[in-house]
């Protein structure tokens, strides 16, 4: 491993790293540093807090990186305003989220705290996905522990701020991840994404009221920035990609997991250096850069790139919710693309045509391919019904769609047409899978 | 045939219950974002979610039974059908189907004599495949009533099923079945979260805040 890994400042994972049992626990949290942000936080203003998260330059770990403390200056005026916390990973391949929130809940509800403050809300909600009943076992605890001292609910530590936090739990539909999907779930609707504009939650959020969506890990950095100040905090990595990330790694590796990175390490080293390499030194065929929504990077183009915000867009794709899934030389592309389809095909909303019906031919036209029953033809026809999904094939993507799920489900399309075609024909030629 | 099920004729829910349910009503500024909480508690008081149950949820939030079937019809989680004691849920998502989560599927499969969407005939197993359920570093996993196991293996999986078949768990708890059946993890989980889940529905209580909301401040 190398030292850049080893020495990489610790912002979000330090304390379940040291304190392994009971990194969850109020007496933990409050012997390690915790609830010292707060007060703090209490003592400025709310331009100041928002001022300095601003400064951090800290980018959104949800999926589409938006400056945070831009996000909080965007709130509009109105009254009420709340907060809602998206703990609705549901992104294959991620799972960072639900070890921030059951290892330490206290550090994500502590930024809760702050990021309220900072809008002047006094009610906010935590939405977490109902697949995760220990994460929202983990933070109602937490929640309760708050609220016994003092840290939550009316004139908190003295100062006179009052806020609730509520604990929602979602029930199955990823879908509910996208900011105003969560909000129409949490007034109790079908989590079915709202058109923007108009309907941007900064102005018409929850209950058509201003409100500010944050992730959970986007979140659990708050407290450091308030004590270490922004200014620190953007000290830490390359331009436009400051602080700390937790990558979830998965798939073909010796050694999945989350990883806490600084950014602007090479894909080269994350894949062979912090994740093993890859079990019986096969080779690597592709890898999937940021969660399933992302374009596939490939070998022989993109293991050099440094992994930013920045460089992986210029490269065609996303570091999105930070979830890398490496596929080896055994992995047959088309079953990977098919299910990855799949998963956009089962959790469509069903509102938008090109996306409802899209998805879903786009899998069984794979699914063909995959099986043997394919035509050359059918190549066209997947890049024709992504083009209806997502015109042009652009990155970023154009939309026909109401959200960005259905050219979601371009990317692994584009993926397999562009660096995989000859596995594709061999399919088609031979009449099933040539690596089985 | 399709078999027409006669309408559910279900009593009230029990004082305790609506008693929970006036908390979570409380706990929301609006009383329609309790519908899907209330959801979760119609389907612990009846095992799933009847007819009657969307019934006793629409009438507290001023709903019709209607709109509430709309909104239930939207989550996967909230089953119309009546699941077995024990749900056990297969991740074939991308990360876990490059490391075996086919062959985990299909070892459930013949272990239960169930397909997956289905039930056994006493009512003991549901099988489901399901999409991500972010256990990708522990690919690949299950959940048996949402608590979850990661690092299954086939001969595992098999032995998961016939422990339910003959030990019949009255609750089922996550930590408990990880270190009876499950492998490497996606991260360590620390102490020991000693929760269990009694029914098909996620073991979570929302009334652990202290509701001290400032209505001042809600509207």
């Amino acid at each position: 491993m190398t030292d850049k890994t080893v020495s990489a400042p610790s912002i979000i994972t330090d304390r379940m790293d040291r304190f392994p049992a009971d990194s969850h626990t109020l007496d933990r949290y409050l012997a390690t540093g915790g609830y010292r942000s707060l007060p703090k936080a209490l003592g400025m203003s709310a331009k100041e807090v928002t001022g300095e998260v601003r400064s951090a330059d800290l980018r959104g770990r949800g999926g589409a990186g938006f400056p945070c403390g831009v996000k909080w200056g965007f709130l509009a005026p109105g009254k009420p305003a709340y907060l809602v916390v998206n703990g609705d990973e549901s992104e294959p391949g991620t799972f960072k989220d639900r070890q921030l929130m059951e290892r330490d809940p206290h550090q994500m509800l502590e930024g809760t705290i702050i990021a309220s403050y900072a809008s002047d809300v006094h009610h906010a909600f935590i939405y977490i996905r109902g697949e995760y009943p220990r994460s929202a076992r983990r933070i109602q605890a937490a929640v309760d522990e708050a609220y016994s001292a003092g840290y939550l609910g009316t004139d908190i530590l003295g100062t006179g701020y009052d806020l609730d936090v509520t604990v929602h739990l979602g029930a199955g539909a990823y879908i509910c991840g996208e900011e105003t999907a969560l909000l129409n779930s949490l007034e109790g609707r079908r989590g079915e994404p709202r058109l923007k504009p108009p309907y941007y939650p900064a102005a018409k959020g929850l209950y058509m009221k201003p409100t500010i969506v944050n992730n959970v890990e986007t979140l659990s950095n708050i407290p450091w920035i308030i004590e270490n100040g922004g200014e620190a905090f953007s000290s830490i990595g390359p331009d436009g990609s400051r602080g700390t990330r937790l990558f979830s790694i998965s798939g073909h590796v010796r050694r999945p997991g989350n990883y806490e990175l600084v950014m602007g390490l090479s894909w080269r080293e994350l894949i062979f250096e912090v994740a093993g390499g890859i079990p019986g030194d096969r080779a690597l065929k592709c890898w999937i850069p940021g969660g399933a929504s992302a374009p596939w990077f490939v070998p022989d183009l993109h293991l050099d790139l440094p992994v930013t915000l920045d460089d992986t867009a210029k490269a065609g794709s996303m570091l999105g919710s930070g979830a890398v899934v490496i596929m080896d030389e055994t992995t047959c592309v088309l079953r990977a693309a098919e299910r990855v389809v799949r998963f956009f095909a089962h959790e469509s909303c069903g509102q938008c045509t090109p996306c409802r019906e899209g998805c879903s031919w786009m899998e069984r036209v794979l699914r063909r391919i995959r099986e043997g029953a394919g035509r050359e033809v059918d190549i066209d026809m997947l890049l024709d019904i992504s083009d209806n999904i997502s015109p042009g094939l652009a990155w970023p993507p154009r939309m026909t769609t109401i959200c960005p799920l259905g050219p979601s489900a371009v990317s692994p399309i584009l993926a397999i047409t562009t660096y995989f075609k000859d596995e594709i024909m061999e399919h088609i030629h031979g009449r099933g899978c040539p690596l089985v | 045939m399709v078999e027409i099920r006669p309408p559910s004729v279900g009593n009230e829910w029990s004082e305790e219950t609506q008693r929970r349910a006036s908390k979570i009503i409380d706990s929301y500024p609006e009383p329609r974002s309790a519908v899907m909480p209330l959801l979760y508690l119609a389907m612990a008081e009846e095992g799933y979610l009847t007819d009657n149950g969307m019934r006793e949820v629409a009438k507290r939030v001023g709903l019709t039974p209607a709109q509430v079937s709309a909104v239930a019809s939207f989550y996967t989680m909230y089953k119309r059908e009546h699941p077995g004691n024990y749900l056990i849920s297969c991740c074939t998502s991308i990360s876990c189907m490059l490391l075996g989560s086919d062959e985990v599927l299909k070892a459930i499969e013949d272990e239960t004599e169930v397909m997956a969407e289905q039930s056994n005939a006493e009512g003991l197993v549901t099988v489901e495949h399901v999409e991500c359920i972010g256990a990708c570093g522990g690919a690949p996993a299950v959940t048996v009533n949402y608590e979850l196991i990661e690092g299954m293996t086939v001969e595992k999986a098999r032995e998961l099923v016939r422990w339910l078949h003959n030990a019949r768990p009255e609750t089922v708890g996550g930590a408990e079945c990880q270190e009876l059946f499950g492998g490497r993890r996606s991260f360590e989980w620390g102490s020991f979260d000693r929760s269990s889940a009694v029914g098909p529905y996620p073991a979570f209580e929302p009334l652990g805040t202290v509701s001290v909301r400032s209505q001042s401040h809600d509207g």
